[in-house]
């Protein structure tokens, strides 16, 4: 990357452009304009409600910054197709970063293509890099989105009537376990009488079942709903139907429930992807792993619904201040729900411990097996 | 387990059944259709999907939901009458061509079905069946929509038709024994073609259900293999539309299931309910498989029989 040129021209459009925004530090402006392609990958389509729409949107709010140009391929299996969609925007687009967003593209693909193409970077969306196994111009990024649900937790606990918070949730992994579980801890952090009760689907897109979980959780009496599953669509048109209130997942839902959307938790990916951009332009070196909450502006709510009660939008927004002051949500002494000590102390947001996490909280209905 | 809980999960087990079956019961009879003339058509998978874009669209476009169905069902009928065609060309193989179909009307709908999936279209409105009970969880399990209606009345049309009208007739003997039927002048290819068009389009009036009913919008996981299953569904009715019907329900309320159990609390094992639509067919198939009636039933020209 020694070979940028920038036109004073450019340099100006962009500096003032960005620096109207705010958006970066200053010494970044004069090298944003010389130009980055980003090649980006999603496993579905864009606009899905979910977790291809949050990257989408956050490529989308990149695009119209100066100097970057972004190439987007979405229902990108994981297979073979990734490498080959990935491998075409490093020959034709030349691409200069290449993000892949779904699982399974990290191995083989992601590694394979790194190890080929060592000049450009690449970064996939979970946790996955090793520097002990992996290249250096391959990385990790997420969010720390269970920080989001806790928020949402927090105006659900002051939103409901009966107390009672449904979740439907995919499979129990300890992604999926630590949302229900900070949903739950912000809903008991205003609501001691408040509970959470699971249902897990099987998978990450079934939408029939995903309805059928949503109709059997409000005929259990549970009034406000929300869902970790990759397109949250089906779970919050449903709950609005059944006339009981939703927190979102992913992206924002807040349009598909005019009456009783309360907040979501969402991916600020834009925040990431703006740091790689960044960097690429400077020529400097990306980190091989990325990931933050709310303090570092990684993840954030969706703003408060028709759902949300007067207090549920004050609760929560002082929640989303103690997050970013970085105020633990996991404090002792906490058990799970079947009666094991599993929180004896007070641990940090990032705490490895925390990402270990296979249990449900003592006040969530449910079992991972 | 309380008797109010008891009481629970009957009741989301009824409404599963009813908000479920619909599209498993449109396809299969559909397939029950087509399979009686002597045609298998494994593409009503795809002809289910691109029903649901196409209902999804034409109700998004034209605000009447009801011209989505109808559009729907034309879909599929396009759809049944490229199977028909192409299936009566010399040497193709039904089977093989319906996975072609299948790809294919997945892939249409994707294709078209871009723009449609942020939108809001309007949706088709229910019948309240239960609102004399006083119950609320009745009232919404009570909840049924039209089309699930028609469907059993098509059943027993069909069921009828195939044993008392001179096309029932024919539709059977084309399945049953192709050299009677020509014997008797009929041209089975023809019978063959409408019998596909006509299962094509009430697999595609199935798929307006799942993207304008239940559960309601378009995407692309939507269908999630539920025409393939439907499709399984006739052997497993034994080519009876009336046992299709009650497969469907079968089906339905076996699948809601696993919620309604998670929703009562009883939260172990949820694989194993989730899968036990699958193991209770399956159970069903081998105890019934014994049976000499089950061959017996089966259409004589059928590709997977003969």
């Amino acid at each position: 990357m020694s070979d940028f040129r920038i036109s004073r021209r450019g340099f100006v459009h962009g500096a003032s452009a960005l620096g109207a925004a705010g958006l970066l530090g200053s010494t970044s402006n004069r090298a944003l304009a010389a130009g980055v392609t980003i090649g980006i990958v999603y496993v579905g389509p864009r606009d899905d409600f979910g977790w291809n729409q949050a990257h989408s949107m956050a490529i989308k709010a990149l695009k119209a910054l100066p100097g970057i140009k972004a190439v987007e391929e979405e229902n990108v299996a994981e297979t073979d197709a990734c490498a080959k969609a990935m491998e075409s925007m490093v020959n034709l687009d030349g691409a200069n970063i290449v993000l892949g967003t779904s699982f399974g593209y990290f191995t083989p693909f992601m590694v394979d293509l790194a190890k080929k193409y060592p000049k450009v970077e690449f970064r996939h969306a979970a946790p996955l890099w090793d520097a002990s196994k992996h290249p250096k111009n391959l990385g990790s990024y997420f969010g720390y989105l269970n920080q989001a649900h806790y928020v949402d937790g927090v105006a659900a606990g002051l939103s409901t009537k009966s107390n009672k918070l449904g979740f439907v949730a995919a499979k129990p992994i300890s992604s999926v376990l630590s949302n229900i579980n900070s949903f739950l801890l912000g809903a008991r952090k205003v609501n001691p009488n408040a509970t959470v009760q699971v249902i897990f689907t099987g998978d990450w897109s079934l939408p029939v079942r995903e309805a059928e979980a949503t109709n059997a959780l409000v005929d259990a009496g549970c009034d406000v709903i929300t869902c970790h599953v990759d397109g949250p669509k089906v779970v919050i048109e449903t709950a609005e139907k059944r006339g009981v209130k939703t927190c979102g997942h992913n992206a924002s839902q807040a349009p598909l429930a005019p009456k009783g959307f309360i907040t979501g938790a969402e991916y600020k990916w834009e925040t990431i992807y703006k740091i790689y951009a960044d960097k690429l332009a400077k020529g400097e070196p990306l980190p091989n792993m990325l990931a933050g909450g709310y303090d570092t502006d990684m993840v954030m709510n969706t703003p408060f619904g028709a759902g949300a009660t007067e207090e549920a939008r004050k609760a929560g927004a002082a929640a989303i201040a103690d997050l970013k002051a970085k105020k633990p949500i996991y404090t002792g002494m906490l058990k799970d729900n079947k009666g094991k000590l599993v929180i004896d102390k007070s641990y940090d947001n990032y705490d490895p411990y925390l990402d270990q996490m296979n249990y449900l909280l003592e006040g969530v209905v449910g079992s991972i097996t | 387990m309380s008797d109010s809980l008891l009481a629970t999960v009957f009741v989301a087990i009824l409404g599963g059944a009813l908000r479920v079956s619909t599209p498993f019961m449109f396809v299969a009879l559909g397939e029950c259709l087509t399979e009686k003339s002597g045609r298998v058509n494994l593409g009503l998978e795809g002809t289910l999907v691109m029903g649901a874009m196409s209902a999804y669209a034409v109700s998004y476009h034209s605000g009447s939901p009801w011209l989505g169905v109808l559009a729907a069902g034309c879909a599929g009928a396009a759809l049944g009458s490229i199977h028909g065609f192409v299936c009566k060309l010399p040497r193709v193989n039904d089977i093989a061509f319906g996975i072609a179909m299948m790809l294919l009307g997945t892939g249409l709908a994707f294709f078209f079905g871009k723009a449609y999936i942020q939108p809001t279209a309007p949706r088709l409105d229910s019948i309240s069946l239960g609102a004399w009970t006083g119950n609320a969880k009745l009232t919404s399990a009570l909840q049924i929509h039209p089309l699930l209606l028609i469907g059993i009345v098509v059943a027993i049309i069909m069921y009828w038709a195939f044993a008392n009208t001179r096309w029932g007739l024919l539709v059977r003997m084309s399945g049953d024994s192709a050299a009677s039927a020509r014997a008797m002048g009929v041209s089975v290819d023809l019978v063959r073609f409408l019998a596909t068009a006509a299962g094509g389009f009430l697999a595609g009036v199935g798929g307006a259900f799942l993207s304008l009913y239940y559960p309601g919008s378009w995407n692309q996981g939507l269908s999630s293999g539920q025409g393939l299953m439907a499709v399984a569904l006739v052997i497993f009715a034994r080519w009876n539309p009336l046992r299709c019907v009650a497969a469907a329900f079968l089906f339905g309320a076996t699948g809601a299931i696993g919620p309604a159990l998670q929703s009562v609390g009883v939260t172990q094992g949820y694989y194993f309910f989730n899968a036990a639509p699958y193991i209770l067919t399956l159970l069903i198939m081998v105890g019934s498989a014994g049976s000499k009636n089950a061959s017996r039933d089966a259409p004589g020209e059928l590709s997977i029989t003969k």
